[in-house]
């Protein structure tokens, strides 16, 4: 495409610190060419922090991420390749439609284009009749399906969510779900953010284990989430089940190239 | 009073033409006050809020303390400039509508640039990430935030009006209150008032106020109309 | 799209609402500035449209005190000025800021108080003695305080009385002929006014004329045009006002003019 690559996204000896107190990292980390991973840990653990860090919104204290083959710094260019699905979303206040148009114009796509690109991106997660309604007054599952249309008519290679179902009930969860398994068939890699823990089973090929603000564990999805090597998680694990932390023993390292 | 409101309801349904002159004029004048002063203040106020640049406090302390710049003040600078003996003198706009705009734009930009810069900064607090995750840089989010904030805006614009339409010493000064030419609803109000005419005055004034109370009516009703359809 | 074509479709409204603002004339229009006591009393208004109909040369008239409307002629942003303050008038010329002052007509000053005359003023055989009589009973006087022909008359004649006119009854108003009325008539005040804008006064309350007559309240008005030669104005066409007013036909609109059965001007051009 000629385009500046997002992935492998590399984090190298990242720290990001405010008021001088040290919030997350250091951390080592590559985020390869495909699949889904998810970020699991307590509250304040520094997973949404890692997010933002991964898409540029924050600057790292000290050491660098670096994009694709090349080594590109993070920066406007590679971050049109990624997109990002807060868990609330803010949606302008503008038209259902226009808030999927508005996207696709930052993108450099012509006005009498976006229209019906968009019209399909709404109707890929159901939204297409209330294209012409005010964004605002959606529903939050309606509003976070529009986030991930207003996300999936960019094509990025790389999809962010931050806890996008943390505040929806069972059905739209798994209306979001099914957007989500969605892009990942359409070749797009998803970093994700949960505190449902069968999401995370549910979705996840890959799992990342933070706590305070560092990466204590990562591996697969199936054996992290069951059989954790790191006492953190064995006991976030445990207590999320209501049941004693058990820990297996260690199958990989923390850090390394996943899938 | 109640002799007062008669006689505004007779002069307006009569349909006067002197006074639908005067009525006309001043909101032809205010209006293209607002209109001009808006070009420039919507993209400053927008601009001060999103960049940080230095002096941007003291700009900020100077826009927020020039929105109570007397209106004589005012008056006296832009006759200076526009006097035949000022900077402007060759232009001839001194006693014209024209000078009137010139000087209701000078009261007027300091209102609106400064409600820009609270508007437009508290639409970017919320907006900020999702903008910058959706591609639009500072400059980009300019026209973004100012369109997001159009009904909230347009309360800033009538504010703006309201402190045009009912201002009377500086129009005085650059305009002349020349009948026919010059003459708006203000400074009609203070001639009658000195010509000891307090019922035609309070006439005047009553029209004036029907007016104001129409535009606040307006900028509260766009208000209940944005939050009802947009959230707020 | 309809962002773009909503800020468009305002502007146009605006501009063209604005155009259209404009009136065409035959011969275009002079400023005159003149003084409040000329506006409000209702002489313009009466005579300029005369004026307009003989000569197609619209007159825009700016009604200020009469020092601010010398200070307007000699920046050169009215073409022609006509005032009563025939010092100052005479120094407007000698400063090389007007031309050929020529007297127009005359009203005279009235003495103004409350009805009941409390200070006796009524009993003043001179306008000096009447202000003497008012200082010496410190009764409330209101001064125009705004460097107006007024005003500048007012002061002479607290000269003539010998009097240096300070204290809380002395209020130094700053304000037009109407307005100080409008706030001597709240105060109870005397206060020195031309009979034209008197008479055309509605807001008297209490006040009445309590002292006229004395010659030295002649107030006489002058017509002096700005001088060409300081600044690119319409010289011609202020000619042709200055001619008209002393003419046979300006002089008779001007005696013509009667507010509530009386004369307000008399006109006096040589």
């Amino acid at each position: 495409m000629g385009m500046a690559r997002t992935l492998p996204l590399v984090l190298e000896g990242v720290t990001f610190a405010r008021d001088g107190q040290t919030l997350l990292g250091p951390i080592d980390l590559t985020l390869g060419e495909a699949g889904r991973t998810v970020l699991v840990g307590p509250n304040g653990a520094g997973k949404s922090l890692l997010l933002r860090l991964c898409h540029g919104l924050l600057a790292p204290s000290r050491g660098r991420i670096v994009c694709g083959e090349l080594g590109t710094p993070l920066q406007a260019a590679v971050r049109r390749r990624q997109a990002l699905v807060f868990q609330q979303p803010v949606m302008l206040r503008r038209s259902v439609l226009a808030n999927v148009r508005y996207a696709l114009q930052r993108q450099g796509v012509r006005r009498r284009d976006s229209r019906q690109q968009a019209q399909v991106a709404l109707e890929r997660v159901g939204l297409g009749a209330l294209a012409g309604r005010s964004a605002r007054v959606l529903s939050g599952g309606e509003q976070q399906r529009l986030a991930l249309a207003r996300a999936w008519v960019l094509r990025p290679e790389v999809l962010f969510l931050d806890e996008p179902t943390s505040a929806l009930d069972p059905a739209t969860t798994q209306a979001v779900e099914h957007a989500i398994r969605q892009f990942d068939e359409h070749g797009t890699r998803i970093v994700m953010v949960t505190h449902n823990l069968g999401q995370a089973r549910r979705l996840a090929d890959e799992c990342l284990f933070l706590a305070g603000g560092r990466l204590v564990e990562r591996g697969p999805a199936a054996r992290v989430l069951t059989r954790p090597a790191s006492p953190e998680a064995a006991r976030f694990l445990a207590a999320e089940q209501g049941i004693e932390p058990v820990v297996g023993p260690p199958s990989s390292t923390a850090k390394g190239v996943a899938s | 009073m109640m002799e007062a409101f008669a006689s505004a309801f007779g002069l307006m349904l009569a349909g006067d033409a002197e006074l639908l002159g005067i009525v006309g004029l001043s909101l032809r004048v205010s209006l293209s006050a607002v209109f001009f002063a808006s070009l420039l203040a919507l993209p400053v106020g927008a601009a001060v809020a999103l960049f940080r640049f230095p002096g941007r406090g003291a700009v900020v302390v100077l826009l927020n303390a020039l929105m109570g710049l007397p209106p004589v003040v005012a008056g006296l600078i832009v006759y200076l400039l526009l006097s035949r003996v000022g900077p402007l003198g060759e232009l001839g706009l001194l006693f014209t509508p024209s000078a009137m705009v010139i000087v209701q734009s000078l009261l007027i930009f300091p209102i609106v640039a400064a409600l820009t810069r609270q508007i437009v900064s508290d639409l970017w607090e919320e907006y900020r990430d999702q903008l910058i995750s959706l591609g639009a840089g500072r400059l980009r989010a300019i026209p973004t935030l100012l369109w997001d904030g159009r009904y909230r805006l347009i309360t800033a614009l009538l504010a703006g009006f309201g402190r045009a339409v009912a201002e009377v010493g500086a129009v005085l000064i650059v305009g002349g209150n020349i009948a026919g030419v010059t003459r708006v609803m203000t400074t009609a109000i203070a001639l009658e008032t000195n010509k000891g005419n307090l019922s035609l005055a309070l006439a005047l004034g009553t029209i004036l106020m029907t007016l104001t109370l129409l535009v606040n009516g307006l900028a509260y009703g766009l208000g209940e109309f944005s939050r009802r359809r947009y959230g707020g | 799209m309809n962002q773009r074509s909503v800020t468009v479709a305002a502007g146009l409204l605006v501009a063209l609402g604005f155009a259209s603002g404009a009136t065409a004339q035959d011969r275009g229009f002079i400023t005159i500035a003149s003084t409040t006591s000329t506006e409000n009393s209702g002489l313009f208004e009466s005579i300029v449209p005369q004026f307009e109909q003989a000569t197609g040369i619209e007159v825009r008239v700016v009604a200020v005190g009469t020092g601010q409307a010398l200070r307007i002629g000699c920046n050169g942003d009215a073409d022609a000025v006509l005032v009563h303050a025939p010092a100052a008038e005479r120094q407007f010329v000698r400063e090389g800021c007007g031309v050929d002052r020529r007297e127009v007509m005359y009203n005279d000053f009235v003495v103004i108080g409350p009805g009941r005359d409390p200070a006796g003023v009524a009993d003043a055989d001179s306008a000096v003695e009447s202000f003497g009589i008012i200082a010496k009973a410190e009764a409330p006087f209101a001064s125009r305080g705004d460097d107006s022909g007024t005003h500048k008359k007012e002061l002479g004649i607290w000269a003539e009385a010998g009097i240096d006119p300070a204290g809380s009854w002395y209020r130094e108003l700053g304000s037009g002929m109407g307005a100080a009325l409008n706030t001597a008539a709240g105060m109870d005040a005397y206060i020195m006014a031309d009979r034209g804008t008197w008479i055309s006064f509605d807001n008297r309350q209490n006040l009445e004329i309590v002292f006229e007559g004395d010659p030295i309240l002649f107030n006489q008005y002058g017509s002096v045009l700005v001088n060409p030669e300081r600044h690119d104005i319409k010289h011609e066409l202020a000619m042709e006002w200055h001619d008209w007013l002393v003419s046979e036909d300006g002089q008779a609109a001007i005696g013509a003019y009667r507010l509530r059965d009386q004369q307000l001007f008399t006109p006096n051009a040589n």
